[in-house]
């Protein structure tokens, strides 16, 4: 059975399509990188899956049913997180705050809950990390806590919107590999969206890239090919491979080294300088 | 009350709980502490506490609007603050966190509040009273009052508490999960409503900050455990209270004085704490 399939799906954005017409499915077990540009529908896609955003026409399934809110199959990691670096609740609440946390009630858990939360902290290997506030932890941190957290649950599908932003390259590298080395041991699918298709390289089974409303599904080299990502970008594309890394050029411009550029941006206010040597060592 | 004014002086150190206003005070200061300090915590937590603080002055119109129109100060500051904090929770993040628009809304509470007082001169006790608190005045319809509104508050807070935290530290996951975001934003405000109107007949509604965040920040500082700090806030705010009261009670100096005065030396210790033990 497929993780998720999606048939003639239109998804909207305040009235506007993002997603034109997209028909795509996802097997059970799979690590799939999702790419494209900004505002391509990454994040709209995911938000879809979970049933936040239902389709203007077609049809989403997700773990055999309909897509609706409170699937309990899927586990989620938003991409809007800033605010968690001035929370002086400690890692592990911050976890068991997951744990049935849509029932009514007091927010204490009971040991198969106390256990849970043990066995999710332990996959990340974040047991240690997570006695200490989250104000006290580093990014990189705060990403395996945030990844324990979609393990409760024991979900079937994981989305994870965009985990990378605002790592350096050897964070990027490590959450990657303990993605992947979660969807193979728990036998899973990963949804793994991204702004840059090399540190998912070795990892991933297969790219789901979005652009100009459409989507194109496949390997690699299937997908990352110039004609291919010149229809979704609407423009010519060169693709360039160098040293076992992949460049996705448009007339001289490293497509999606500028749009990562542009969300550091706005993260942490830092300029081209900081990010180019960094970029280039992937 | 008339009986209070000579043995005071005699026998203060003795007989503090001789007096019916001392144990009034202590009992109103107990409720409203556990209240302030349980509610307070979650109120740091989701990071709204100038919220908090506005709701208060708009108590302030409330209180005043009831006392023109003949009503118990109290049910007006209920009545308001209530009408504000689920006013404020619809408006959303879009109100909720835009320190512009609160402090908006906390002046212009405070400037009709002197306009109701102005149509009726005769209480400058009661505005000192609701401005700045005064604990020692509260009579057993007041404390049976502060009881039931107490308890309302904590159950209510018992009901939400999970569902909340899972929406203060996760919005877009909880809501994914089936949480409607918007309902808790509205009942939690509420909830803080009520535990403001309280708060403002010990301390004030201009020192409600002091009972609500003050312990609160404090138990963040101290613990990152969500039970321990919840009990801490809880401990400190009944500390800082019946404190206050207490050395109101030995030095003749306001209450509210000496509570205000607790919560920033507490609030200063924990991050002296914070600091010596990391």
């Amino acid at each position: 059975m497929n993780s998720i399939e999606i048939e003639s799906a239109t998804l909207l954005l305040g009235g506007r399509p993002v997603l034109h017409n997209i028909s795509l499915a996802i097997q059970a077990t799979e690590f799939v990188g999702v790419l494209g540009p900004n505002g391509s529908g990454k994040t709209t896609l995911m938000r879809a899956i979970l049933g936040l955003v239902p389709p203007a026409s077609g049809t989403i399934n997700v773990l055999g049913a309909t897509a609706m809110r409170g699937n309990a199959g899927i586990g989620y990691m938003p991409q809007v997180r800033g605010d968690l670096s001035n929370k002086r609740l400690s890692g592990w609440d911050f976890v068991a705050s997951v744990v049935r946390g849509h029932r009514l009630g007091l927010p204490f858990l009971n040991a198969a809950g106390r256990r849970e939360v043990a066995w999710a902290l332990d996959m990340v290997g974040a047991r240690e990390l997570a006695r200490r506030p989250l104000a006290e932890t580093s990014g990189g941190e705060r990403q395996r806590l945030l990844l324990a957290q979609t393990l409760i649950g024991r979900p079937r599908l994981l989305l994870l919107d965009e985990p990378l932003i605002s790592l350096d390259p050897a964070h990027q590298a490590a959450v990657v590999t303990l993605v992947r080395s979660l969807q193979v041991e728990l036998g899973i699918a990963v949804l793994f969206s991204a702004h840059e298709l090399n540190p998912l390289l070795g990892a991933l089974d297969r790219v789901l890239y979005l652009g100009s409303g459409h989507a194109a599904m496949g390997s690699v080299a299937e997908v990352i090919t110039g004609p291919v990502l010149s229809r979704l970008y609407g423009s010519a594309i060169d693709v360039v491979h160098l040293n076992g890394r992949i460049f996705v050029m448009s007339g001289g411009y490293d497509l999606e080294h500028d749009a990562h550029r542009h969300d550091d941006d706005h993260d942490h206010g830092h300029g081209t300088h900081h990010h180019m040597p960094a970029h280039r060592h992937v | 009350m008339t009986t209070v004014t000579g043995p005071i002086i005699t026998c203060r150190h003795t007989a503090m709980f001789d007096y019916d206003f001392m144990r009034h005070a202590f009992a109103a200061a107990t409720i409203v502490a556990v209240v302030a300090g349980l509610v307070g915590y979650f109120l740091v937590l989701r990071g709204q506490t100038f919220a908090g603080h506005a709701l208060a002055h708009v108590g302030f119109t409330g209180a005043t609007g009831a006392v023109l129109v003949g009503l118990s100060p109290l049910a007006g500051l209920v009545v308001v603050t209530v009408a504000g904090g689920i006013g404020m929770g619809f408006a959303g993040e879009r109100l909720a966190q835009r320190d512009v628009a609160i402090g908006m809304v906390l002046s212009l509470s405070l400037g009709l509040g002197l306009l109701f007082l102005h149509f009726f001169t005769a209480y400058a006790t009661q505005v000192t009273a609701l401005l700045f608190g005064n604990v020692l005045s509260v009579d057993t319809d007041t404390l049976w009052a502060l009881l039931a509104l107490g308890g309302v508050s904590i159950g209510a807070l018992g009901v939400i508490a999970r569902p909340l935290l899972f929406a203060s530290l996760l919005p877009e996951l909880a809501e994914a999960k089936g949480v409607n975001l918007r309902l808790f934003a509205v009942l939690f405000l509420a909830i803080v409503a009520l535990a403001t109107a309280e708060c403002a007949q010990i301390v004030g509604v201009l020192l409600v900050f002091t009972l609500m965040v003050g312990p609160a920040a404090a138990a963040q500082r101290l613990t990152s455990r969500i039970d321990v700090g919840l009990a801490l806030a809880a401990g400190l705010a009944l500390a800082e209270a019946w404190g206050g009261i207490a050395l109101a009670y030995w030095t003749d100096w306001p209450s509210s004085f000496w509570i205000t005065a607790l919560s920033a030396t507490v609030y200063l210790a924990a991050i002296v704490v914070r600091r010596v033990v990391t």
